[in-house]
This record gives C-alpha cells, structure tokens and sequence, in this order.
C-alpha cells in the first residue's frame, strides 16, 4: 500500500514538475512579448496622450483632425488599388487553378519570385519608366505622340500599389479555388447550371474566404505606405504613411503627433478587418445553404 | 477560353517582369542615362564590387539576418513547446500577442520599437539605436512566423511518445532533444528560413530603428533618394540572380523530397502486404 502511495506521489510530482518546465521554457518568450511587444504598444498609447513635456493632453488627438483630407486620400488610393489588384487577379489566379497541376507550381513560383525582390527595387524600376524623360515617355515621342506627365500623380501611385501587391491578392484566391471540391462543380453540371452559373453559385461563393484575406493583405500595406508615395507621388500626394515618417525622421520631429496619428491608423485597419470577419460569416452561412 | 486564359496569363507575367528586365538590361548600359542605350559593359558591375559602403551594408544585413533568425528561431520553438501544454486563457492571449506585429502595418511596429528604444537610450543610455536594436527588432517580427511554423507540427504530434520517453528514463531535455525535436525539425526548418528572408528583405521597421548603422535594403532606398546611378541597376541584377537561384533550389529540394516520400509510401504498402 505504502509503495501504491508513494509511486502516486512520484507520478504527480513528476507532472507538477513537467508543467512547471512547460511554463519555464515559455519565460524567456513571455518577457520578449512584454519588452518588444506590449510596452511598445503602449508607448504609442503614451505618446498619443501627452504633449513634448510629458503632461496628458488630447492635443494630440485633436490636432488629427487637421489632417483627415491626408487619411480620406490614403483609404480612397488604398481601396482603388485593391479593388484593381481583385479585379485583375481573380481571373489570374481562377485561370491558374485550371492548368495541368505538374505546371501549377512553376507558373506560382513565377508569380512568386518577383516578390522576393526588394519592394524597393520593383518601385525603383517603375521611376525609371514613368520619369518624364523616362522609358515610356521617349517611346511615345519617338511615336511622334507628346509626352505625358505620368510620375507624381495619384495614378503612379495607384499601379505602384497594384504592381507591389497583387501577387498577394493571386496567391490567396489561388490556395481557397484550388481546395475547392471537384465533385461540387460536376453536380452543379449535372443539375444543369451552365458554366457562368456555376460561378456565380459555386465558385465565386466558395472563393470567399480567399478574396478576405487577399483584400487585407493588399489593402493594410497599400494604406499604410510611404515608400510608394514618396516614389511614384513626389511630395504632393502626402499618404497616412508619409504624415507618421515626417513625425519620427522628417522636419517636423514630433513623435506625440505621429503616435496620434499611428492610433488612428491601428483603430481604422481593425474597423477595416472587423467589417472584413463580418463578410466572411456571413458567406460562411451562405455557403452551408448551398452545399 | 483556353487561349484567352493564356493570353491573360502572358500580358499578367509581361506587367510582372518587364519592370524587372528593364533594370536588368539597363545594368549593361554604357551610357549614364536611363533611357538611351550607349553600349555593353559590365563596368557598373566592377563599380559595385568596389563600393566599400555596399559592400559593408550587405555584410550588416547578413549579420542581422543570421542573428536575428537564431534568436527567434530558439525562442519560437520553445515557446510553441510551451503554448502547446498551456490550457486556459493564457494560451490565447499569448497566440493573440503573438499574431500582433503581422496584423498591425509594418511602420507602426517600426515606430512603437524606435520610440521603445528612444526612450529606454534617453533615460538610461543604454539601447543606442545601431546593430543591438536592429537585432532585436528584427527578432520580434521574425518570432510570430517560427511560432506559426512549428505550432502545427507540435499539433500532429502524439503528446503521449513524449511520455513513454520520460517514463524510459529520459531527463527533459533528452526526451526533448531526442523525440520531440526531430518532429519538428520540418517546422523549425521553415520558420528559420522565413525569418532569415524576412530579415534580409526587411526595409520599414529597420529604417525606424536603425541609427546610423545601413543594411542593404536602407542604402538600396538612400541611392533611389539621391543621383541615380546604373550601379543600383547592377545589385538589383545581382540580387535578383541570388534570389532565383534560391527559389529554384529550394524547389528543386521540394520535389526530390516528394518524390522521395512517394517513394516511401511505395515501400511502406509493399511491407504491409
């Protein structure tokens, strides 16, 4: 009975001791979180609510206001070039779904190794071609057609936008289309829905999830940007992003306003990824009515 | 439909690349302009070689990245062990934290770490913003991805052999070294290796955070800031050979590796029968 005991009592032990080194192991992890994570966090919220001297103040919040033309033409380009980057790669990505699956994964890793360029570079290279003296300017005049002031104008920035990103928007419709179920679109044919239908009823709801998370990964780095701007746009097109730089490393060092600043951005993708989740229930529910 | 398709498929691949060929091809242009062609050469290249401010922004990248991605890479993976075993809320804050530096933008984690080390430097000197807190940053935003590579591999795995193990006679770290790490090697592989290209790639949070101090992505953006020369052309050129190299490796790994668990699986039916 004794020796029962004791090796219950060894047993337990022994599991107190192993969750005792599961919550060991995870120290280091939890403090790096804490340090690089959550007190950085904080600090934007710090900053946001004090003025240079340290006094709480809502100035800073405030003083946003100023700049709600810059924050209405940062979601205006953001929204035009994910709705462009949908538009153009739906079809990309739903025709890639098609071909023989041997050949599937090179046309990806096509798509993908452009990616793997420095975003700067790709950027880079549309200056060049859009310069006023650039490629395609000296193309059309030696067509005999005038040159066009291309660079530094919201369109720039839009194809930067579009250029930079859509392989994203591809790559996540690609993954939802090429799960979806054979035998789903077969059934659809045989209760005699054409081809356009079957789309419309099957696919395209069932490709739901893809385009969410497309349209985020498009739509967060588009709004945010300043590099693309300051590129493509010249100084006139001031984005959300440009406005937070100018804060931290421009003229205007003023990291309570860029904190400020930073918040609303934070609140305004997550009202942007709150409305997204909503879509992506709702069509969860469709898509059960329909299967 | 099927022509149209590749149609489509052409004129997508033709706006994806010829930006990429044109600073290619302009990386052998003799003449300094970007848009009239004055000959073959490769002198921007010898340039490139002999720019000692490159070439010390590469050797910085490369230090980073390699550090960086260790740190995270040892930190995740331990930290996936742990969040596996964890059962309450706490797990779900931590996956939650976790997942912050992917979904908030990239400058605002760039700005919360610079004001994270501005003001630690202020009140205590310490954390001058250079090398230190460019590890450090560049740690934090590889972490998340070495967690969510290894967390589904822990998953897959029976908790049970890690028992038998222990009930075997081995201490925790044999029974960790010896059965669950060559699980999971597959995931830990592939968190190293995003965090190293991540780190590599890295421009945004590394121009908040970096001081003085250039990585190769920072001096690529100073270049396109001030007169442009074809040498930038020339690293793009180089950058973009490295790169599809890789990519084609890493493929090529991919598909003997396919082929060799076809294979096995092959083996493993003829056993069974």
């Amino acid at each position: 009975m004794t020796i029962v005991l004791s090796v219950m009592n060894f047993m337990k032990n022994k599991t107190v001791n192993k969750k005792l080194s599961y919550k060991v192991i995870m120290v280091p992890y939890v403090v790096w979180l804490a340090v690089f994570i959550v007190v950085p966090l904080a600090l934007i919220l710090g900053f946001s609510f004090t003025d240079l001297s340290g006094n709480f103040t809502f100035d800073n919040i405030i003083n946003v206001g100023k700049y709600s033309n810059v924050f209405l033409n940062s979601i205006w380009l953001g929204f035009l070039s994910t709705l462009i980057c949908f538009i153009l790669g739906y079809p990309m990505a739903y025709f890639i779904s098609k071909i023989d699956s041997s050949k599937q994964n090179i046309i990806i890793m096509v798509l993908m190794i452009p990616m793997w360029m420095s975003f700067l570079l790709r950027t880079y290279a549309w200056m060049t071609i859009l310069e006023n003296n650039g490629l395609l300017n000296s193309f059309l005049r030696t067509l005999g057609f005038n040159g066009l002031s291309l660079i530094n104008t919201q369109g720039a920035i839009i194809l930067g936008m579009v250029y930079n990103f859509i392989p994203y928007m591809v790559l996540q419709i690609y993954s939802v289309l090429i799960k979806i179920d054979n035998s789903l679109i077969e059934a659809a044919h045989d209760l005699g829905a054409n081809r356009v239908m079957t789309f419309i009823k099957i696919i395209f709801p069932l490709s739901i999830p893809g385009v969410i998370s497309g349209v985020t990964m498009v739509f967060v780095p588009a709004v945010s940007t300043f590099i693309i701007s300051k590129m493509l746009g010249g100084g006139a097109n001031l984005l959300i992003g440009d406005l937070i730089e100018m804060q931290f490393l421009g003229n205007t060092y003023n990291p309570n306003l860029g904190s400020a600043i930073s918040l609303f951005l934070i609140v305004l993708i997550l009202i942007c990824m709150g409305i997204m989740n909503q879509f992506d229930n709702d069509d969860s529910r469709d898509k059960n009515i329909v299967i | 439909m099927k022509l149209f398709s590749k149609i489509y498929q052409f004129l997508f691949f033709l706006f994806l690349y010829s930006p990429i060929a044109i600073l290619i091809i302009y990386s052998f242009n003799d003449s300094k302009s970007r848009v009239i062609w004055g000959g073959f050469t490769f002198k921007w290249y010898i340039k490139l070689i002999n720019n000692s401010e490159i070439l010390s922004a590469f050797s910085n990248t490369i230090i980073i990245a390699v550090v960086s991605s260790v740190i995270a890479t040892v930190l995740g993976t331990l930290a996936a062990v742990g969040i596996v075993n964890t059962k309450s809320i706490f797990k779900k804050v931590l996956i939650n934290i976790t997942n912050l530096p992917m979904l908030n933008p990239e400058i605002v984690t760039g700005i919360s770490m610079m004001l994270l080390f501005v003001f630690i430097y202020s009140k205590t000197g310490f954390l001058k913003p250079g090398l230190l807190t460019l590890i450090l940053s560049h740690s934090t935003f590889c972490l998340p991805y070495v967690v969510l590579s290894v967390l589904p591999k822990l998953r897959q795995m029976d908790s049970s052999i890690y028992e038998a193990a222990q009930d075997l006679g081995c201490n925790h770290f044999q029974a960790f070294f010896k059965v669950v790490m060559p699980q999971i090697t597959s995931g830990v592989v592939t968190g190293f290796m995003m965090s190293f290209t991540m780190s590599i790639d890295d421009f945004l949070i590394s121009y908040f955070t970096s001081g003085t101090v250039q990585t190769l992505p920072l001096t690529i953006y100073s270049m396109t800031r001030r007169i442009i020369s074809p040498e930038i052309n020339a690293l793009s050129t180089v950058l973009f050979v490295i790169m599809f190299t890789l990519v084609i490796i890493i493929n090529i790994r991919k598909g003997r590796e396919r082929v060799k668990k076809s294979n096995q699986h092959i083996l493993s039916q003829f056993i069974k029968i």
